[in-house]
């Protein structure tokens, strides 16, 4: 009843090619914005700022890049956390190393050595596929963390490979408070995410998805598998160093190499197989899936049995309803949770009157 | 929306909780970041399991510090980092006056909150892992590397040679192996290694294993090749019974293979079997349940079932007596800060921070505590975060751990000066003005 598109009529292309081309889409979409950039900072606590918020818009921001290379190009990856590593260090680097670096700026040239980077561990890419890649790119991960202990200098010559961020300031206005780095990072993951969503309509995000689905054809019809495979390689990686450069500032503060391990890309590369491949919806719904949850059940379980089970057992048991839903949501929908939220959207159409 | 519903829901669960709290005025709350599941949930178990009987046994034998009871509630990191800040962000605020002391049992975890302490206001105490150069007080008020810093243990390893040797200059021209966790953990043993190298002129040979270690071929015939006098053994998990079963194929002496804190427990030397035997390891605490506090746990935590510890015989092992001993510096410091800031009263992680810095165990606390031998003793100081410097070594007979020397000190003339090197390093690039010891009190 209340969403439905009937009488919302398009006059011209612009208009019919909208990202949100329904009008409750459009308002959902800025009332959730709306939402997060100006209720949640009022009513949100200190935990729920730093230790929920900002991880999940940073890792949403990390699932939208590991989508683009593997959701809309279809070239699996197992290097997404080693990637937020470069961009981390990267940005580190910038900021330590030239003197008023503006932050934005090194934000973006953290994200742009991650590029280069995965543009280096990407061209395996044009002769290998599916898992033979994914064991190529399990080289990135494992080559960039040893690099970055290895060579003192990416870290200023921390005993440990262990760097800190320095403070975040743009334009005299430091970012110090929960609350105001709750909001750098939902602006530039936003606007990533906003980006992301365009590219992939555009001719770039049309050709990865013709190399994904089939590649001699896709060369057949004049599409450039090179120059689509490597393009998505390096836009991917450019959001995962963006990703992680937030990790470290706006997250964490004090990062070491070992902090992106093989495990933290797992991590991304399931938020993208639960929230949905190829969706930048899903990134963000995989991102508080993974997070959220185990932190929900350690809570619940607290809550529930707290004084009455042994730690040791009700750890274990978070694990496995941990594992056992996520399992449960693949059966049921192994589009994932975007897929979900589709559907939910087709029935809504029709509601209350279904056919 | 997914988000928002689990959102409302976990509010809703935490609300609960933190109204359950609020009732108990006159408790101690210490959040404990444990972990039981993940790679290292077995070494984790143990810790914590230590260190929560200790507190039992405070709160049954002794009503709690001066009448006040100790509280604390688990929250599971699994060992990573995220997942420590979630926990650290949870457990701040719990309990009437906060969280007393953050101990994460994790380098990285330590990493990710160091900064965070500092502006919260709650201590953090990290025994025997974490930032070594923490130990400067003055750059790091908040931050506690009590007892010793790996910097310090390797130091005292290289004494422990040199009195097998018959003095640390008989140690000149000898070659010491150094097989290292590859990672930055490992590599913490580097810059006091060469700088001791080159003090007392023997050399090293650094061999990387990289993680988690278990096939180990190559780096030990690589030590069959360079003869070192002996091996060091910077290892953790199951990298270190890998090296021991290894040594024994290759026909390295296990005697001759000293381990460090975290590879010298009954989980690195149990699963390794008779290649174990001989294996000295160092550490800042020593095995056994026979110790009067040990004992005390016994009688009043698990004389009333009310111990932490599925597996009952890991009561005295390594793991769970170093458990004790972060139970032991815990209460003995709330004790300090209660006589500052009154008795009977649950004092807030600001004040407690003020009884680490004051922390006073000497051996006549120790023996009162019933851990004479059982710990080093330790004193705390506004620019000596750090304590003791101390290590004993143990060795492995095949079914428990001997002690086989006194305690250990490191060269705290090379140590000390490396320490407030890399602090003072970390204070420019910081911003940070160190603090003036000398007006504290």
């Amino acid at each position: 009843m209340l969403y439905r598109e009937a009488g919302q009529f398009k006059a011209s292309y612009i208009e019919d090619q909208q990202i949100f081309p329904i009008r409750q889409d459009k308002i959902g979409f800025i009332a959730i914005l709306a939402f997060f950039s100006l209720v949640v900072p009022m009513i949100a606590s200190e935990y729920w700022l730093q230790a929920i918020l900002i991880p999940v818009l940073i890792f949403s921001l990390a699932a939208i890049g590991l989508n683009i290379l593997t959701g809309y190009a279809g070239q699996l990856s197992l290097g997404s956390a080693a990637f937020m590593a470069v961009g981390a260090f990267g940005a580190y680097n910038f900021m330590l190393r030239i003197d008023g670096m503006p932050f934005i700026a090194a934000l973006i040239l953290g994200g742009l050595c991650a590029a280069l980077v995965g543009i280096a561990f990407g061209l395996p890419s044009l002769r290998i596929k599916g898992f033979y890649l994914a064991v190529a790119t399990l080289a990135a991960q494992f080559f960039i963390v040893w690099a970055l202990v290895k060579f003192p200098w990416f870290s200023n010559n921390s005993t440990s490979g262990v760097i800190s961020a320095q403070k975040v300031e743009i334009l005299g206005f430091a970012f110090d408070t929960p609350v105001s780095k709750y909001l750098l990072t939902l602006a530039v993951v936003a606007v990533f995410a906003l980006l992301a969503k365009n590219l992939v309509r555009t001719t770039t995000g049309r050709s990865w998805m013709a190399v994904r689905d089939m590649d001699v054809a896709a060369e057949v019809i004049g599409i450039r598998p090179m120059r689509a495979k490597l393009s998505a390689f390096a836009v991917s990686s450019f959001y995962c160093g963006v990703a992680g450069a937030l990790y470290a500032y706006t997250y964490l503060g004090t990062v070491e190499p070992e902090g992106f391990s093989l495990d933290l890309s797992f991590r991304i590369l399931f938020m993208i197989i639960i929230g949905g491949v190829a969706s930048i919806m899903g990134s963000f719904l995989g991102a508080a899936f993974i997070v959220l949850l185990p932190i929900f059940l350690n809570v619940a379980m607290h809550a529930l049995f707290a004084g009455t089970m042994p730690a040791g057992l009700a750890s274990n048991l978070e694990l496995i309803i941990f594992g056992g839903l996520i399992i449960f949501f693949l059966i049921v929908e192994p589009h994932g949770l975007a897929r979900l939220w589709q559907i939910g959207k087709e029935k809504l159409r029709l509601w209350p009157f279904p056919h | 929306m997914k988000l928002k519903k689990t959102a409302l829901v976990a509010a809703a669960v935490a609300g609960l909780l933190t109204s359950g709290y609020a009732a108990a005025a006159s408790e101690q709350f210490i959040g404990l970041p444990s972990y039981r599941v993940g790679p290292f949930g077995s070494n984790g178990a143990s810790l914590y399991g230590g260190w929560i009987d200790y507190m039992a046994m405070i709160n049954e034998r002794d009503g709690g510090i001066n009448g006040v009871k100790l509280s604390w509630e688990e929250c599971e990191t699994e060992y990573n980092n995220a997942r420590g800040v979630e926990c650290y962000e949870r457990l701040k605020g719990k309990g009437a006056t906060g969280n007393t002391v953050f101990q994460p049992l994790s380098t990285g975890i330590t990493y990710s909150v160091l900064e965070k302490v500092a502006q919260d206001k709650i201590p953090m105490v990290t025994i025997g892992y974490g930032r070594t150069d923490a130990a400067d007080g003055r750059v790091f008020p908040w931050v506690f590397p009590m007892i010793s810093t790996y910097w310090t243990q390797a130091s005292a390893i290289i004494n422990y040679i040199g009195s097998k040797e018959g003095g640390v200059d008989k140690l000149k021209g000898k070659k010491i192996g150094l097989l290292y966790h590859d990672s930055a953990y490992g590599k913490e043993s580097h810059a006091i290694l060469d700088k001791l190298a080159s003090k007392h002129g023997f050399t090293v040979e650094k061999i990387a294993v990289a993680s988690p270690g278990n096939e180990q071929q190559a780096q030990w015939l690589q030590i069959r090749q360079a003869k070192p006098d002996y091996v060091i053994l910077w290892g953790w998990g199951v990298m270190n019974a890998t090296a021991l079963r290894t040594a024994q194929k290759t026909g390295y002496p296990r005697e001759k293979v000293i381990g460090v804190w975290w590879s010298g427990s009954e989980e690195d030397t149990v699963p390794a079997g008779d290649a174990a035997k001989g294996y000295t390891a160092a550490g800042f605490n020593v095995a056994g349940a026979n110790y009067p506090v040990v004992q005390d746990i016994q009688k009043h935590v698990y004389g009333k079932s009310k111990g932490n510890m599925e597996d009952k015989g890991r009561v005295g092992s390594v793991l769970y007596n170093r458990g004790v001993v972060h139970g032991i510096i815990t209460v003995e410091a709330i004790r300090k800060a209660q006589e500052k800031y009154g008795k009977g009263k649950a004092l807030t992680g600001e004040q407690v921070r003020w009884g680490f810095e004051n922390l006073d165990i000497d051996d006549k606390r120790l023996a009162a505590l019933g851990a004479a031998g059982f710990m080093p003793d330790l004193k705390i100081t506004c620019a000596d975060h750090e304590g003791a410097g101390k290590v004993k070594f143990q060795q492995w007979d095949g079914a428990k751990w001997t002690v086989v020397s006194d305690w250990i000190s490191g060269d705290q003339t090379v140590v000390r000066p490396m320490i407030e090197e890399s602090a003072a390093a970390y204070a420019k690039e910081k911003g940070i003005t160190p603090r003036d010891c000398s007006k504290e009190m």
